[in-house]
């Protein structure tokens, strides 16, 4: 018999977050997502040393930056999934009576969602190692960069996420997830009275630059990135919480 | 100490009362069995008290605070709120071994459920998709019970279960019941409960129309009474002041004796074709009976 004692405390954040890990591999259609993370990260390294210029592209921070850029159009559906599954699927039932804390299930699926990022980018990482090691090309990847291409892959995943929270639906988030931003910057190019605020909410500018290891990050570039991400990734994932919150879990 | 309290519970969605002002308690040791047609509901006001479903009034309490601020509901609470609720994708052992890790419980608990609740070794590495109803409701069973919980909460687990699995679920709840755990499940059908419940929660409509214990509701069946023309002893009753209820295949409920109903027959001239106490047919006259009020106020307007 167990005590009484384990029963009376709540799960850890940290065994929930594991549980929301196992959760995205442990269907035959998350394992298939999370092996076609790996699967384009290996096509794109190969064609670009095959296709690439040598001086250019060979070099292993270069790889590391296609690899990451090509990951991070899965990287948000993979976090759209985590989320809207518990409805498409209807086990939200289940999860939200075993933990009644609903914000508690996302923090934990966020969790859940930057170690899956830190793996997509350790993937990119190893295959153009060895991408670079059979091409022979330069060694030069710096930490700095790969914070950037962390960063980048980061906010990718937990916009997927927030995007997911707040729609509760798949296909509906995903279609948000890439419609929403490319509508922000036509609406920015085409109204002149929005040229200004577009730049510091047009998520896709400084995203683009972040991933991009042969130009710098300015003083701007950081501070319309964070203005972007907040709207975007922050304040959608705040009204998906509030979403969450009110809703009836049927 | 009621395990579980629901008192004035009432959910509206738009304009129409799916839950209009229920109260009910669930003593240890009992099993409630909570009845009423599709669409009653039931379910909403599980849900209700599972915290997944807002009320618009009243209160839920599960051993004495509500259920959302239980700090590890699973291990107190078991729940099965809908069996087809699950990743088609994931294997049952895999769904299983989920609701483990969440209430901290080991490994070996998992495989001594899947055999509790007669899920072999080959059925638990095979996909929820491809599971029977039936096998379904025995996983959903086992995701409830694996945190050793005193509550069981279960929204029609009979369903799609076959005769030895319905006979296995009675035996199952009732061992659950005695020792001293408490059960609430709900059901559209009356058989599925009659055997094992000892309090019973009828509703319909949204309102509660009986409760008491199985014995009660027995003892106050009355009498099922059938005229050549029903609508003439409907008023002969009426006269008599006594209420009938049109009953499952037209026939009267009448909350009287016999004797009553005979002389208010005779009275009026009316020729009685059947009279007979109701609880020959067991509680299945009073549950179709009582959950048809919407009959009744058709035949009344």
């Amino acid at each position: 018999m167990t005590t009484a004692a384990p029963a009376l405390s709540r799960p850890s954040l940290g065994r929930l977050s594991a549980v929301e890990l196992r959760k995205s591999a442990d269907t035959r259609a998350g394992f298939w997502l999370l092996a076609v993370i790996a699967l384009l990260a290996v096509a794109i390294v190969v064609l670009q040393l095959v296709f690439g210029e040598a001086a250019e592209d060979d070099n292993l921070s270069s790889l590391v930056s296609s690899a990451v850029q090509i990951v991070s159009l899965i990287v948000p559906v993979l976090g759209i999934l985590l989320v809207t599954s518990e409805w498409s699927q209807r086990t939200g039932l289940a999860t939200f009576a075993l933990v009644p804390q609903r914000e508690r299930v996302i923090a934990a699926k966020s969790i859940g969602a930057t170690v899956l990022t830190l793996a997509a980018v350790t993937a990119c990482v190893v295959v153009s190692v060895i991408g670079a090691a059979v091409a022979g090309g330069d060694w030069d990847l710096g930490l700095g960069e790969l914070g950037r291409f962390t960063l980048y892959e980061l906010i990718t995943m937990l916009g997927g996420v927030a995007f997911g929270l707040a729609f509760m639906n798949s296909a509906l988030a995903i279609v948000m997830y890439f419609v929403i931003p490319i509508g922000w910057s036509i609406l920015g190019e085409t109204i002149s009275a929005l040229d200004k605020p577009a730049d510091w909410l047009d998520l896709g500018r400084p995203m683009t630059t972040l991933a991009d290891n042969a130009v710098a990050m300015s003083g701007t570039d950081w501070a319309q990135l964070g203005t972007a991400t907040a709207v975007w990734v922050g304040l959608v994932m705040v009204i998906g919480l509030a979403r969450l919150r009110r809703t009836e879990l049927k | 100490m009621a395990m579980i309290a629901v008192e004035h519970l009432t959910k509206r969605y738009g304009r129409q009362l799916a839950v209009d002002d229920i109260s009910f308690r669930c003593e240890p040791g009992t099993v409630t069995g909570f009845l009423g047609p599709n669409g009653a509901g039931k379910s909403t006001t599980l849900r209700m008290i599972c915290g997944l479903t807002t009320p618009n009034a009243g209160t839920a309490t599960v051993l004495d605070t509500t259920y959302r601020s239980l700090p590890n509901p699973g291990r107190e609470v078991g729940v099965l709120l809908d069996a087809s609720a699950q990743h088609a994708g994931r294997t049952g052992r895999e769904a299983l071994t989920l609701t483990a890790k969440v209430l901290g419980v080991g490994n070996g608990r998992v495989d001594e459920l899947m055999e509790y609740v007669g899920l072999s070794k080959a059925a638990g590495r095979k996909r929820v998709g491809t599971y029977s109803l039936g096998m379904r409701q025995r996983l959903g069973i086992a995701q409830a019970l694996v945190g050793e919980p005193r509550v069981l909460i279960l929204d029609e687990p009979a369903n799609g279960l076959d005769p030895e699995g319905i006979a296995w679920m009675r035996r199952l709840l009732r061992d659950f019941a005695d020792r001293a755990g408490t059960v609430l499940l709900s059901s559209h059908l009356l058989r599925e409960v009659e055997a094992v419940a000892d309090q019973l929660v009828v509703i319909g409509r949204g309102k509660i129309v009986a409760q008491g214990t199985k014995a009660e509701l027995l003892a106050a069946t009355g009498v099922i009474v059938r005229g050549l023309d029903q609508g003439e002893l409907h008023e002969a009753l009426a006269d008599a002041g006594l209420s009938a209820t049109p009953g499952s295949d037209g026939a009267l409920l009448v909350d009287a004796d016999a004797e009553a109903v005979g002389r208010a027959a005779a009275a009026a001239g009316v020729v009685l074709v059947e009279l007979r106490p109701a609880d020959t047919g067991g509680l299945e006259e009073l549950f179709l009976s009582l959950t048809s009020s919407n009959a009744e106020e058709a035949l009344i307007s």
